[in-house]
């Protein structure tokens, strides 16, 4: 075990994998020479070389292109964007190319690629560098979507998307590169996707969230267990495949649920969540589901605006104290 | 430059640049030569002179000296953590300046990072564009829009996009707007030399000739795109080449000097507005600060380099030139810059007296008209100190 911070995880996961395959290759804009927009890429470049860690002029759509032309003949890019923000960019290359070419090539071709950078809400940065892009993303058929909140998960998830044969997107998050954990140091460790962990135990309501969020629904239970309410906070880490039968074994048991997760109340992950929970628990279920998230407008850019808009602690109680009828 | 005949579709855009060319001293420049009027010694070339008058140049010098300062100070302000962000136009001043002073009023500009500053030579006043940088109640933005990003309906300046590149083709669309309504609007875009690497960039070029709009399009090409040298941004010798693949005439302009950028805006603006069609400007020039606040520019370039680009300054270069034609002395140029940080420290001081904006206003302008959802966001925010449940 090594205590490592977020982004020393990421980079732990890309070096082992880059060592013990060739095939495997960094790009993307000020990745190499300035050794990371967050420097998660630092010494990266020393390390491997230009041939292996390349810095790209400003086209998320052309390095996700060209990214996806070597997939199909046999590398494993790792196409890091300087946040999920700019591949919007690059949106028709992921949806169009990416997630569709083994399917329309009658499972010919594949494309091993991973596509990862920070998402969501950063601090001050306006609302079109605020994204909770998982959301688009995990709509597409074809693409996976994984979103860690710890330096473990982050590592063990990341080195199984890059062996994975399969387009995969790996949400991290600019306010949890500095966060610190355990984390395995065997070259193997692999932490598989498509399943969920339990981040704290609890019996009187379930906590669903992911990413920088999970940290945010732990601030929560503190507060509630101070009012007696035992939360079970479920870390989603992978939200397509999803763990569908972790999160309604919890529900069995707790009766009561709630979502929390950046991005906008219209659709998205949080609302599949809720419709998986009332089709497989309905008869478990002693209150509605209610959900925690952005307000339905744009990010703005002020900070006090930003905090009413982005998921605080005290809106996962309020929502908690509304399935447990004590509002 | 001369007028163009909206019938000669083509071969004017040649003559135009070719124009240019022959006027402009071959420079280190491959291909397309480099417009300067401003010699090292403070005098001007007789041939490329847009002879500006004495009142004109010095209101260049004062608006880029107010620029300047406010840059500094807006920097400081970041570090002390009282505005979240900041990008400075420290060392390109001269091609926003030029331009805002060389556009009419109904004109529309769409600046990209480092050229907000225009709406201020045309009129926008000092406080509420700080109002801008601090997102208070003061700001017409209401506290949405990063700082440098600043716009005003008042005069006809539209934010650039944060994720780099739409702003082009939408000056691009605002001309194609005038044309087909006929009135003799000029609109002005503003791209970096990085933003020439995304597909916008050529689609703002490409459209721009084929329908021979009205848009002065500008790269500023200040060498650096965050750590990424023009050199590895593109393999095309200028980035003024590419404008004239795309059929649009392109001019090569020392960026660093005012009078050649007031010269090459003003040509490429009076042709648009006589149906001329479009004009792509690559002003050469240099960050000399950071990209942004969150960037440390020492690792990846060289002091030498910086100094080297130091001494081309815009702002001493026309100094130097005004003190060569008797206009500006000491005296003058320190009680300037005097009543010029007096002005900026009192509308800071201004600004800094309001709060953030109200939070009702949270939910205004996503629509035109307020849909019953936000309505009802907004009446749970303000029933009480709980956040709304976000549905
Ligand atoms: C689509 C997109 N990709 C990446 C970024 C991050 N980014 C912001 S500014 C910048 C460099 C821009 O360089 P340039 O266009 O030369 O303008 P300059 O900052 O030098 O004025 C980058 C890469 C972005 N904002 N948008």
């Amino acid at each position: 075990m090594s205590q490592l911070r977020f982004r020393e995880a990421v980079r732990a996961a890309m070096i082992e994998e880059m060592e013990r395959d060739e095939r495997v290759y960094l790009i993307g804009e000020e990745v190499g020479h300035y050794q990371g927009a967050y420097k998660v890429s630092e010494g990266m470049l020393e390390r491997f070389g230009e041939r292996r860690v390349i810095d790209t002029p400003i086209t998320e759509s052309g390095f996700t292109g060209i990214s996806i032309g070597a997939a199909i003949v046999g590398l494993r890019p790792i196409v890091e964007y300087m946040t999920w923000n700019f591949s919007a960019v690059a949106f028709d290359q992921i949806l169009n190319n990416a997630a569709k070419l083994r399917q329309m090539s009658g499972g010919q071709l594949r494309v091993p690629i991973v596509f990862r950078a920070p998402n969501g809400s950063a601090r001050q940065v306006g609302s079109q560098h605020s994204h909770a892009m998982e959301h688009f993303y995990a709509h597409i058929p074809g693409l996976k979507v994984l979103a860690p909140a710890t330096p473990a998960d982050a590592k063990g998830l990341l080195k199984a998307a890059i062996r994975d044969d399969d387009p995969v997107l790996f949400m991290e998050s600019e306010t949890l590169y500095g966060v610190k954990g355990e984390v395995p140091d065997d070259p193997d460790f692999l932490v598989p996707m498509g399943q969920a962990a339990i981040a704290r135990e609890g019996r009187d309501v379930t906590i669903v969230a992911w990413s920088r969020m999970v940290h945010v629904a732990l601030e929560a239970a503190a507060v509630l267990a101070r009012e007696g309410v035992e939360a079970e906070v479920i870390d989603l880490r992978s939200l397509r495949p999803l763990d569908e039968t972790t999160i309604v074994a919890s529900v069995r048991k707790t009766h009561r649920a709630v979502i929390a997760y950046e991005g906008w109340p219209y659709g998205g992950v949080g609302a599949e969540i809720v419709d998986r929970i009332q089709r497989l628990a309905f008869d478990d279920l002693d209150a509605p589901v209610l959900r925690t998230s952005f307000l339905d407008v744009p990010m703005p850019y002020n900070a006090r605006l930003e905090q009413l808009v982005v998921p605080q602690a005290s809106r996962i109680v309020e929502q908690v104290r509304k399935v447990l009828y004590r509002a | 430059m001369h007028q163009a005949d909206p019938g000669s579709r083509g071969s004017d855009a040649a003559e135009t640049t070719i124009a240019i060319e022959a006027a402009a001293p071959v420079a280190a420049a491959p291909d397309l030569g480099l417009l300067r009027v401003l010699r090292d010694d403070g005098s001007v070339d007789p041939a490329t002179d847009p002879g500006m008058s004495a009142e004109l140049l010095l209101r260049a010098y004062r608006e880029i000296k107010r620029l300047r300062l406010l840059d500094a100070r807006m920097i400081l302000v970041q570090r002390q953590g009282r505005v979240g962000f900041y990008g400075a136009c420290t060392g390109q001043e001269a091609t926003p300046i030029a331009t805002g002073l060389a556009l009419e009023k109904d004109d529309w500009v769409f600046p990209a990072l480092r050229e907000s500053s225009i709406m201020l030579v045309r009129g926008f006043p000092l406080v509420p564009y700080l109002a801008q940088i601090y997102g208070n109640s003061a700001d017409v933005l209401k506290g949405r829009q990063m700082p440098s990003h600043m716009s005003g309906r008042a005069v006809n300046q539209v934010s650039w996009s944060s994720v780099i590149g739409p702003q082009l083709p939408h000056a691009v669309g605002a001309a194609w707007a005038a044309k087909i309504r006929g009135d003799r609007t000029v609109t002005v875009g503003f791209i970096g030399d990085g933003g020439t690497s995304e597909p916008d960039f050529h689609n703002a070029m490409n459209l721009a000739g084929v329908y021979r709009v009205p848009c002065v399009m500008i790269c500023q090409n200040n060498h650096w795109a965050i750590s990424v040298p023009t050199a590895r941004q593109t393999a095309s010798e200028t980035i003024a080449v590419k404008g004239r693949a795309y059929g649009v005439p392109s001019v090569r302009v020392d960026g660093n000097d005012v009078l050649a950028v007031y010269k090459a805006v003003s040509e490429a603006v009076a042709r648009a507005r006589s149906g001329g069609g479009p004009t792509f400007l690559e002003a050469l020039t240099y960050r000399i600060g950071a990209h942004s606040t969150s960037d440390d520019p020492t690792r990846y370039r060289s002091d030498e380099e910086v100094a080297t680009w130091v001494a081309r300054d815009p702002l001493a270069r026309l100094r130097r030139h005004l003190v060569h034609r008797g206009l500006l002395d000491d005296a003058i140029d320190a009680a300037m810059e005097q009543e010029l940080s007096a002005e900026i420290s009192a509308a800071i001081t201004e600004v800094e007296t309001h709060g953030p904006p109200g939070r009702e206003t949270l939910f205004d302008d996503v629509y035109a008209d307020q849909p019953w959802h936000l309505a009802e966001q907004r009446a749970e925010l303000l029933r009480g100190p709980k956040a709304p449940a976000g549905h």
